[in-house]
């Protein structure tokens, strides 16, 4: 390594410079950049797209758009937010960022595969986009493309289940590479007991990328081929079976809930143990409930399907499974709680949006078992209570994840701070916002009020309203976060040090911001990932 | 430090995870297959009758000897036997080519009795048949492609070869591309007898 403190910014690597140095690039923290703001315009896409649904549930009837419209938007925001932004979210974007340097390597196993995988990604988002304006009008399915409908509908699903299926692909060769980058790329002394939990995270999250995204690819092939050859494999008038599809799309988008929940436990495990000075409660029970939610997450399918038709046999199987599975993800928040008791705790930002983290994915994974009783489920089946189980966790869950996760570690890249009493205003708008928003909706939904209906009895409209007013405050506290992230990350205080939040990993011994290759010295893996003997915070 | 090195394990380990994914893009249409021949079983039993034995056993032949040709090809080149190398990966590739000949074959006679997807013929068929065959089309067709990806990257491989980017040295690109053509074989070995011969 030569003397000179380049930093990945002006350093390319590839002997280009601008917009093709990028474009061309395979340091894995340029691509993880270009993941995030790729992610981030999608977000807002998405954002607007669920302001817009919120509005117009505000009033029974037609208040901003027809009914019509309101299907397609709904998928939209369904189909952008799960595959565009959610699953790439932390583990491309983030990931990418972070593991190589946390496992001590230069790089990620198969550079150029992480920026196909790159391309791929955008080519999957912008046929999802050209599905919009093309064909027979945007898809109307919702996210799930459920048979028979998706087959015979006019708009334009077959573009759409291709774009999903090059997302897909794309998500699987991240999976790939981050697995092998784990085996093979940690540097001398990096024993697996000394992986940091956002890695081991991100370890589990592969295999379930790798395992489980082909059923998803092949499930929406066989949409393409129905509605293209019509074959009839899922259409009763032909001898199908309509139920097998869902099967088939739920033994993927289940275990998807994981890819995206998953990594977000990570940033949280990684985060807590450095702002409350303290080693992380459990270390190897934290990693291994990891490869528990993964493995057993992988079985649990069903519980999606209570009330389509499975023998009682199936259901309380399925149910049992789904129970099991809360037992791993319990053991995380009973460590997290164990790491910050009698610990020496400073209220960051990062910390306040973990904080935020385990509040509302407690929320979200408790109404989870109310879902997955078989016998409450069939009340609630298809109400707004599982919409706002969903948002609970996916949101409050995986989109608070993300942004501790931008909290934390962007600075580093950036190398430079934003503004932090503005990030703690943003959050508590946040917080407030969001349980205004999707709170008000497990009432109604208990109540009976059915998802995805465009018009409603007037006795639901009280949470509709609270809930739509929610969806302001969450969209300033959005607004507010990402203003002042931007604008640290332009115009803020540069970071001298290495170290700004005194963690222990290995991406704080780096200069900030990093060198092209990461490391200007060999990386010293004597030391356990939260052990904070010694270290302290160096701006 | 350098960044340029080869991992010939890490390598390989993602071309094992890579395969197990498309072992499971096919687990997907072999469910379709358990479930389908559960609920119409003396259906597909018609059907599995008036599939052309003859080429499926032929073409069983060819992938199992083209398999034999990879292999065999991969362990000249650790030799240093380069002509021979890339002489049986040509012989490889030739089979992918009967391959696909003789599946045209097949379904074009298909064709001619009036059996092709959402066909007129078919719709008068019971629903199993009709389901059989167009598992039979989907499941055979996406291997097909399987065969033809196979065979163009084995050409790239020729190429490397030639090129002596492939050499005695560094050899793991035809070693994952080897892999990759057996599990296109492996699955065919199981598509086999689930068509042609156990209805």
């Amino acid at each position: 390594m030569s003397s000179n403190s380049l930093s990945f910014w002006e350093d390319s690597g590839n002997g280009r410079t601008g917009i093709m140095a990028w474009l061309t690039t395979t340091d894995h923290k340029r691509i993880g950049l270009m993941y995030m703001y790729v992610i981030l315009a999608m977000f807002i896409a998405g954002l607007c797209l669920g302001l817009a649904i919120r509005l117009e549930l505000i009033a029974p009837g037609r208040t901003i758009m027809d009914a019509q419209t309101y299907n397609t938007v709904f998928t939209l925001h369904g189909v952008i937010m799960i595959f565009i932004v959610v699953i790439p979210s932390i583990p491309a974007a983030i990931g990418n960022l972070v593991l190589p340097i946390q496992l001590g390597a230069e790089d990620v196993a198969f550079p150029r595969l992480n920026l196909f995988s790159w391309y791929l990604y955008i080519g999957g988002t912008l046929l999802a986009l050209v599905s919009l304006f093309t064909g027979g009008g945007a898809p109307d399915t919702g996210w799930t493309f459920y048979v028979p409908f998706s087959e015979f509908t006019t708009t334009n699903v077959s573009v759409a289940v291709i774009a999903v299926f090059i997302l897909g692909f794309s998500s699987i060769l991240t999976g790939l590479n981050f697995i092998t980058t784990i085996h093979r790329l940690r540097a001398p002394g990096m024993t697996w007991t000394k992986i940091p939990l956002f890695t081991w995270s991100l370890y589990a999250t592969g295999w379930i990328q790798v395992l489980a995204t082909p059923v998803l690819g092949i499930t929406v092939l066989l949409i393409f081929a129905e509605r293209v050859l019509g074959v009839g494999l899922f259409d009763p008038n032909k001898g199908g079976d309509p139920i097998l599809y869902q099967h088939l799309f739920w033994i993927y988008s289940h275990p998807a809930v994981y890819i995206m929940i998953l990594p977000a436990m990570g940033v949280v495990s990684d985060i807590i143990p450095v702002f409350a000075r303290k080693p992380i409660f459990g270390y190897k029970t934290i990693a291994f409930s990891s490869l528990m939610i993964a493995f057993a997450g992988s079985l649990v399918w069903a519980h999606h399907m209570f009330t389509s038709g499975m023998s009682d046999t199936a259901v309380l199987i399925f149910s049992l499974l789904t129970f099991v599975v809360a037992i791993p993800s319990a053991i995380k928040v009973f460590n997290w709680t164990a790491t910050l008791y009698k610990g020496s705790i400073t209220v960051d930002p990062p910390l306040l949006y973990a904080l935020g983290f385990i509040f509302l994915f407690s929320v979200g994974g408790l109404t989870g078992l109310i879902l997955g009783s078989a016998g409450t489920d069939i009340h609630v089946h298809d109400t707004y209570f599982v919409v706002s189980h969903f948002h609970y966790v996916i949101f409050g869950g995986t989109g608070f994840g993300m942004f501790a996760a931008a909290h934390y570690w962007l600075p580093k890249y950036y190398g430079r701070m934003y503004n932090k009493t503005v990030a703690k205003v943003a959050f508590y708008i946040l917080f407030i916002g969001f349980n205004l928003l999707y709170f008000p909706l497990f009432i109604i939904g208990l109540e009976g009020m059915p998802r995805r209906y465009y018009d409603y009895l007037p006795q639901y409209q009280e949470g509709h309203v609270i809930s739509t007013v929610g969806s302001w405050i969450l969209a300033v506290g959005v607004i507010i976060m990402l203003v002042n992230l931007i604008r640290g990350f332009t115009k803020g205080e540069e970071l001298k040090g290495r170290n700004p939040w005194g963690a222990a990993t290995l991406e704080w011994t780096i200069p900030t911001p990093p060198p092209l290759l990461n490391f200007d010295k060999e990386p010293d893996t004597s030391r356990k990932p939260y052990d904070f003997q010694g270290v302290t915070p160096d701006e | 430090m350098s960044n340029t090195h080869k991992d010939y394990a890490g390598a390989k380990l993602g071309m094992w995870l890579f395969l197990f994914t498309e072992v499971l893009l096919f687990g997907g249409m072999f469910v379709l297959y358990a479930a389908y021949l559960h609920e119409y079983r003396a259906d597909f039993h018609v059907g599995g009758k008036q599939l052309d034995v003859f080429i499926g056993t032929l073409n069983t032949v060819v992938l199992l000897f083209s398999s034999f040709a990879i292999a065999a090809a991969i362990t000249f080149i650790q030799q240093g036997k380069k002509k021979l190398a890339v002489n049986f990966t040509y012989l490889t590739i030739a089979c992918a080519g009967i391959f696909v000949i003789n599946k045209t074959i097949e379904w074009r006679a298909k064709f001619h009795h009036g059996i092709w997807p959402d066909s007129p013929h078919l719709r008068e068929l019971s629903h199993g048949e009709n389901i059989f065959f167009g598992l039979y089309f989907l499941m055979t067709g996406l291997h097909a492609v399987h065969v033809i990806i196979g065979a163009i990257l084995l050409s790239v491989m020729v190429w490397f070869m030639k090129k002596d980017v492939i050499n005695q040295q560094d050899f793991v690109k035809l070693e994952n591309a080897g892999l990759y053509w057996h599990i296109v074989d492996l699955i065919w070995i199981f598509l086999f007898p689930l068509f042609y011969l156990v209805l």
